[in-house]
């Protein structure tokens, strides 16, 4: 009998050839799929080019996904875009996303059923604790780890302690996986979980669609944690059965498995969350807002950018007209939540209330292109940071809120709620 | 290793947007990214930084995005150290990877101040300030880390191993 493990426990066990792991433990793991983007791949190329000539690990296990600063915005963006485009024609990456087909990494990869239960990713990119939603053991690196993953298809990893955080009652109207996150982090602070474990449970979580979940494990890395991930259940199962050609491994935690802290949070009182600058964990309810006029509305990323995340923004912006002198800027994370969104008409909802729709990429929301801050101006974004000058100039502020709140905040040009319509 | 330089001194949670902001990564060389290093925050870093500078912080340093180019500016800037109460997991990984030794110190950051003359010795991790009697410590790092150091990073670690 093997002492009882936590679901990421077991997962790191499997990959490192083990039959247990415990927090602390520093490990040396199979990757089941590498992931970088235009900003990283650039350097983890470099990497694994001075690693000496060699083939990749697998051309089927790396995922290149060009969305930060595509379409190209500028000569150097378009250098470093035409460097991953290379390395991948010359090494028959089978994943690579042209424009046209790609989207935002951490949407497009699970919607192609790229990540499975069980799986362990590593990305170039903080972001990529999002595939915890399916069940997978899934955390970000940097681009000299991805470049030896690229060529050894192993990395090394120290086994993370666990925090469980288990929501319990009955969410509120307007109220979904994005202020549960928020809330969260509010609650353990931006290095609450450094190095550590979420795992997310409770009777909420048993409920809670896929996108919401992709919403919830995408920010774990803003408490600093190591990973976030759900048991994967029907939910996950019915999310991949026409996406996936892999199976998967339902890995569960056990029921007697350690976690170093457990969270419960009642849900029944919980308000839509708002994270004022210049941190994610620096939230208030709606209700504490108080005035704050806006500049900007965005409505997109990888934390809610998919089909569920633009159809409750439609819901509030059918009918209605964006302020005056605001700008609305909506984003579809990737093409098929485009398209998605065009069959339902939520798009054209969307433009007859006076929104500018982008196409799938990160846009604004690290500052990049599409909808860059001037000094002094304030936006309402869905998506995950608002550091100082995260959008644009370093005296622009960014709050962060779901879609149903960005959605109204446009129309009503500054933050609100629903039902103040 | 040894190293001695003047004290650069920031505070709590400083995030990799604020290391190098995202605007200026559509480059990739490291002399390009130094030269935007703290750009928002200290302005005046990038042309006042010495080589052999250290800096030292609160908790948290780098959290943020998973950006190498944020260590990879510090230590094109210069910088020979990174000293912090507290490290976020990607940075800490990163800063390795690439060779950029870093310390964990519960009680040096709060006791020097910018332009403070300190020397280092990453071995013992004993951190003393120039003139002082007094010591701080740093917690040692684990011996593979400490065996990527000082092959020079990931990179120099596997090509000398073969293999990770
Ligand atoms: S949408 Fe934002 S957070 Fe997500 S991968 Fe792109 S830049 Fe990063």
């Amino acid at each position: 009998m093997t002492a009882p493990m936590t679901i990421t426990e077991k997962i790191l066990a499997a990959h490192a050839g083990q039959d247990s792991v415990a927090p602390g433990d520093l490990i040396r793991v199979d990757v089941d799929l590498a992931l970088a983007n235009d900003i990283t791949a650039p350097l983890a190329i470099r990497v694994f080019e001075q690693l000496g000539p060699r083939e990749v690990f697998d051309k089927e296990r790396i995922a290149l996904v060009p969305d930060h600063f595509v379409p190209n915005k500028d000569i150097q963006s378009a250098q470093q875009a035409k460097v991953m485009a290379e390395f991948a024609r010359r090494h028959g990456i089978k994943h690579y996303f042209e424009l046209g087909e790609s989207g935002i990494e951490h949407v497009i990869l699970p919607e192609k059923g790229l990540v499975v239960p069980g799986d362990l990713i590593v990305g170039a990119d903080s972001h990529t604790c999002t595939y915890g939603a399916v069940g997978a053991f899934s955390t970000g690196a940097g681009s000299t780890d991805l470049g030896a993953i690229m060529a050894t298809g192993k990395t090394w990893l120290k086994v993370p302690a666990a925090i469980k955080v288990v929501y319990e009652g009955q969410l509120l109207p307007w109220v979904g996986g994005k202020d549960l996150i928020l809330f969260t982090i509010g609650q353990l602070g931006v290095d609450g979980a450094n190095y550590k474990s979420i795992e997310f449970s409770g009777e909420v979580i048993r409920d809670i669609s896929m996108d919401n979940r992709f919403t919830m494990a995408n920010m774990a890395v803003e408490a600093g944690a190591k990973n976030g991930i759900f048991e994967p259940d029907e939910i996950t199962r019915k999310y991949l059965e026409k996406r996936a050609d892999r199976e998967g491994n339902y890995w569960q935690s056990d029921p007697d498995a350690h976690y170093e802290k457990t969270i419960r949070i009642r849900v029944d009182d919980l308000e839509p969350q708002v994270a004022f600058p210049h941190s994610p964990a620096n939230v208030r309810p709606l209700s504490d807002v108080g005035h704050i006029g806006l500049d900007q509305a965005f409505i997109g990323s990888c934390t809610n950018g998919r089909i569920e995340d633009l159809r409750a923004a439609a819901m509030i912006l059918r009918g209605q007209t964006v302020a005056k002198e605001m700008r609305l800027i909506v984003i579809p994370g990737s093409p098929d939540v485009y398209k998605q969104a065009l069959k339902e008409g939520i798009i054209e909802d969307m433009l007859d209330a006076g929104a500018v729709i982008g196409p799938p990429c990160c846009g604004p929301c690290l500052g990049g292109h599409m909808g860059i801050l001037a000094e002094g101006e304030k936006a309402i974004a869905t998506t995950n940071r608002n550091f100082i000058g995260r959008m644009g100039h370093p005296k622009s502020e960014v709050y962060l809120a779901n879609p149903a709140i960005a959605a109204a905040s446009a129309l009503l040009g500054r933050i609100g709620s629903p039902e103040e319509l | 290793m040894k190293f001695k330089g003047n004290v650069w001194k920031f505070g709590d949670h400083v995030d990799t947007d604020l290391i190098i902001p995202a605007r200026f990564l559509n480059v990739s060389d490291k002399d390009e990214l130094a030269g935007s290093c703290f750009v928002d925050v200290r302005p005046d870093f990038a042309e006042h930084v010495s080589p052999g500078d250290i800096i030292l912080a609160e908790t948290n340093f780098g959290c943020g995005s998973s950006r190498e180019h944020a260590p990879l500016a510090i230590k094109a800037a210069g910088i020979s150290l990174v000293i912090a109460r507290s490290f976020a997991r990607i940075f800490y990984r990163n800063a390795f990877n690439i060779g950029l030794p870093i310390l964990e110190s519960e009680d040096a950051p709060d006791f020097f101040s910018d332009g403070d003359m300190i020397s280092v010795d990453l071995a013992t991790g004993q951190i003393k300030g120039e003139g002082m009697d007094r010591q701080f410590s740093a917690k040692p790092i684990p011996p593979f880390m400490q065996e990527i150091v000082r092959a020079g990073g990931l990179v120099e670690y596997i090509r000398e191993k073969g293999a990770l």
